[in-house]
């Protein structure tokens, strides 16, 4: 009889292998094996000059030792996170406030349904096309500038893509606009997870509205909100396309809003898969480095559940 | 099983990446061929559509992105060239031509002076003798623009209808608000040297006018009349004239007399309408035609208020070459879309007079030069073709090179931060070669 149980279990084990095929398949083709070719790409010479096809030449780390030499990296590096953290403040800030407001019985907020799907519309349109409209509406002759002289607020138009915190505040702006709705949604499956004994616990007890966020809302919300973080890292460290339409491919000023995919990209031209390998693997150390950070900070109570 | 699994990986990657670079490395020998069913042609823009379409006896429209020649079917891949999507389009089906289904291949794709001899220093170009076009069917056509298309070993690897002299666009209404006049001869006094010119920005400033939209609008004047190549002995060269440039455009900036836009941004563009407050453009017989919003009512070229001298200095900016893509299998409408095109005086004069474009045809350019009853509306009646042809025997492109498209684009890109203050010189010219170097790895500075 026991063995039979046994068996049984054993033939159940199998099916779940079986089920896990398709995702293995896939996750090898199109993640394992780029991943390691990246890798085997960065350490060869390899472009394209107009037709003509130079390397792959063995060059062992001669690709990295050019990444770091020049020490633009880190300039790129750093515009990325400046620009992430930018948007992300402003965008936790915003989702944590609205989701609390929206998961909040006793507030018992009219038109929920509208206000969510309106907050989760920018994400929708397309980053490009959002990008083109920002580009139109703060260009030099544009509305924004023209509203801005109207009322009396600037003598003459104020060239947003010509200076450095202007062009990363609209990078920053943008993708706050784009993704706090996003995040809203997510916080608020998180809060209404939250047993709602404890709320009336709370309120029996007489706790503030801030007391009841902070010391029960927040804390417990904290394994949603490492979820939230990290994707948000990694999304925000993957910055391409906002800033490369913004500011047409180029950075400017002075590639003070180049993030580290743009420049990636600028190896496009030339095909060069021997530096756009060694700058992928660069990012992915790096990812793996913040992540790690940012679950060691807020991770101590990840055991939750 | 782990390592083996890995070193299999580790192999196969290798020789994938070894593979590739035969496949890049291959040069195809000239093969054509003539019963192709369809006509693969690659650019990017509705130019050369709106040329055959218009001018080309027995094309039809079909819909937007095909037409039929006779049996032929026309099929047009139109990439626009930002962000270089038309090059590296053109450059992935080029290097598969040799595989690709007939029906599929390349037959005809057009190419910019500031890349041309990237594609016509290869094999991917077919020699338009070995379709069938000879050295006297071309005899009328300018010296510059066969030059351009010539490969290192001296064969003539394309054709282009269009001659691209340039000319100083300037507002005739502006004129006469600020020098009294508009007569072409009276505006070139004021703009005869660089001297002059920019002691009359100063005037044109003064009248609320910018001299010029943008900096970059005389940018190819200054940098057609180079006396180095952009890149020698694999070492980036950046020539004194290309410095004036910069010496004059940061000066002019500094007083507001010229933008910084980028060529072809709505900021540029502003200039188009009298709104706009734009004294003049620089650009050949295209610009005006195709590019300067002639057919939107309001606009200053619609009303004919652009008057037409030479400016400064001489300069060509762009046209369009045809080439032969090798391996095509429809060689002899190609060499019949070559004739017709860029030889045949009577359809040539067609595109004068519709389009306003300057062609690539001595005689015929001549002719109509002196031909006092053809006169372009969008310059207000005025025959801007002498000067246009003037300027088309003066264009030397001895100092072109297959970087020029690179380098010309970063510079201006990178002096753009000096404009506008927010690097040094020195800091500038860096974001220049390390731009350029991205583009083209194997260059130094």
């Amino acid at each position: 009889m026991k063995k039979e149980t046994k068996g049984k279990v054993v033939s159940y084990n199998k099916w779940g292998y079986i089920f896990l095929i398709p995702f293995v398949t896939v996750y090898v083709i199109f993640q394992l094996i780029p991943l390691g070719s990246t890798i085997i790409n960065s350490f060869f010479e390899n472009y394209r000059s107009g037709l003509m096809q130079v390397g792959p030449n063995f060059v062992g780390l001669d690709n990295f030792i050019k990444l770091f030499s020049s020490g633009d990296i880190w300039v790129y590096t750093a515009n990325t996170l400046i620009m992430w953290v930018m948007g992300f403040v402003p965008q936790i800030l915003v989702s944590l406030l609205l989701g609390a407001w929206f998961s909040d019985t006793r507030l018992r907020l009219k038109g929920q349904r509208f206000f969510k799907t309106v907050i989760y519309l920018p994400n929708l349109i397309m980053a490009s096309a959002f990008s083109m409209l920002f580009f139109a509406l703060f260009s030099d002759a544009g509305p924004i500038n023209d509203i801005l002289i109207t009322i009396g607020v600037l003598d003459e138009p104020f060239k947003f893509f010509s200076h450095t915190w202007s062009t990363r505040t609209l990078v920053a702006f943008m993708n706050f606009v784009m993704w706090f709705g996003n995040t809203t949604i997510l916080l608020m499956a998180g809060m209404m997870g939250i047993d709602t004994s404890l709320f009336e616990a709370a309120e029996v007890d007489g706790a503030t509205a801030s007391q009841v966020f902070f010391k029960i809302t927040l804390p417990l919300l904290k394994p949603i909100l490492i979820y939230v973080m990290i994707t948000s890292l990694i999304g925000g460290l993957q910055m391409f396309d906002v800033p490369q339409i913004l500011t047409n491919g180029t950075g400017e000023p002075m590639r003070s809003s180049m993030t580290l995919i743009m420049y990636l990209n600028k190896h496009l031209f030339s095909k060069n898969y021997g530096m756009g390998g060694a700058l992928s693997v660069f990012l992915f150390v790096i990812t793996g480095i913040l992540s790690l950070i940012v679950f060691k900070f807020t991770g101590t109570g990840e055991s939750n559940d | 099983m782990k390592k083996r699994v890995l070193s299999v990986l580790l192999t196969t990657a290798l020789a994938a990446s070894m593979l590739t670079a035969c496949g890049g490395s291959s040069s195809a020998s000239s093969s054509v061929s003539s019963d192709g069913k369809v006509l693969n042609i690659y650019c990017w823009n509705e130019e050369f559509k709106t040329r055959l379409t218009d001018h080309y006896p027995g094309y039809e429209a079909i819909d937007g992105t095909t037409g039929k020649i006779g049996e032929v079917t026309v099929k047009w891949n139109i990439k626009p060239n930002e962000n270089n999507a038309y090059q590296n389009n053109l450059d992935e089906t080029l290097l598969k031509q040799k595989d690709a289904a007939a029906d599929d291949k390349i037959d005809l794709f057009l190419v910019e002076a500031d890349y041309a001899l990237k594609y016509v220093d290869t094999d991917y170009t077919v020699a338009v003798k070995d379709l069938g076009v000879t050295d006297a069917d071309l005899a009328n056509q300018y010296q510059y623009t066969k030059d351009i298309v010539t490969d290192s070993k001296g064969v003539l690897k394309g054709v282009s209808w269009q001659g691209c002299p340039g000319a100083m666009f300037y507002s005739r209404e502006a004129a006469k608000e600020i020098f009294g006049t508009d007569d072409p001869a009276a505006i070139q006094e004021y703009v005869k040297d660089w001297d002059t010119f920019t002691a009359t920005a100063a005037d044109v400033a003064a009248a609320g006018y910018k001299m010029v939209s943008s900096v970059n609008d005389t940018y190819r004047v200054y940098s057609n009349n180079v006396t180095s190549k952009w890149v020698v002995d694999g070492k980036i060269n950046i020539d004194d004239n290309i410095m004036n440039w910069v010496e004059d455009s940061k000066a002019m900036v500094d007083a507001g007399q010229a933008g910084t836009h980028d060529l072809w941004s709505t900021d540029w563009s502003a200039g188009f309408y009298p709104d706009g407050k734009v004294f003049c453009y620089f650009g050949p017989a295209w610009l005006i035609n195709f590019s300067m919003a002639a057919d939107t009512e309001g606009s200053i070229g619609y009303n004919g208020g652009w008057g037409a001298t030479e400016g400064p200095q001489g300069f060509y900016w762009g046209g369009t070459w045809i080439c032969g893509a090798n391996g095509t299998d429809n060689a002899d409408l190609i060499k019949d879309i070559m004739l017709k095109m860029t030889t045949d005086a009577e359809l040539m004069k067609g595109i004068v007079i519709k389009d306003d474009d300057f062609v690539n045809n001595k005689p015929a350019m001549e002719a109509m030069a002196a031909d006092t009853s053809y006169s372009s509306k969008i310059l207000g009646g005025q025959n801007p073709l002498a000067m246009y042809c003037a300027g088309a025997e003066k264009i030397d492109l001895s100092n072109c090179s297959a970087y020029d498209q690179g380098c010309n684009e970063e510079f201006q890109k990178a002096m753009k931060n000096y404009f506008e203050g927010n690097a040094t010189l020195e800091e500038a010219k860096e974001l220049f070669y390390k731009g350029v170097t991205e583009k083209y790895p194997e260059l130094t500075y």
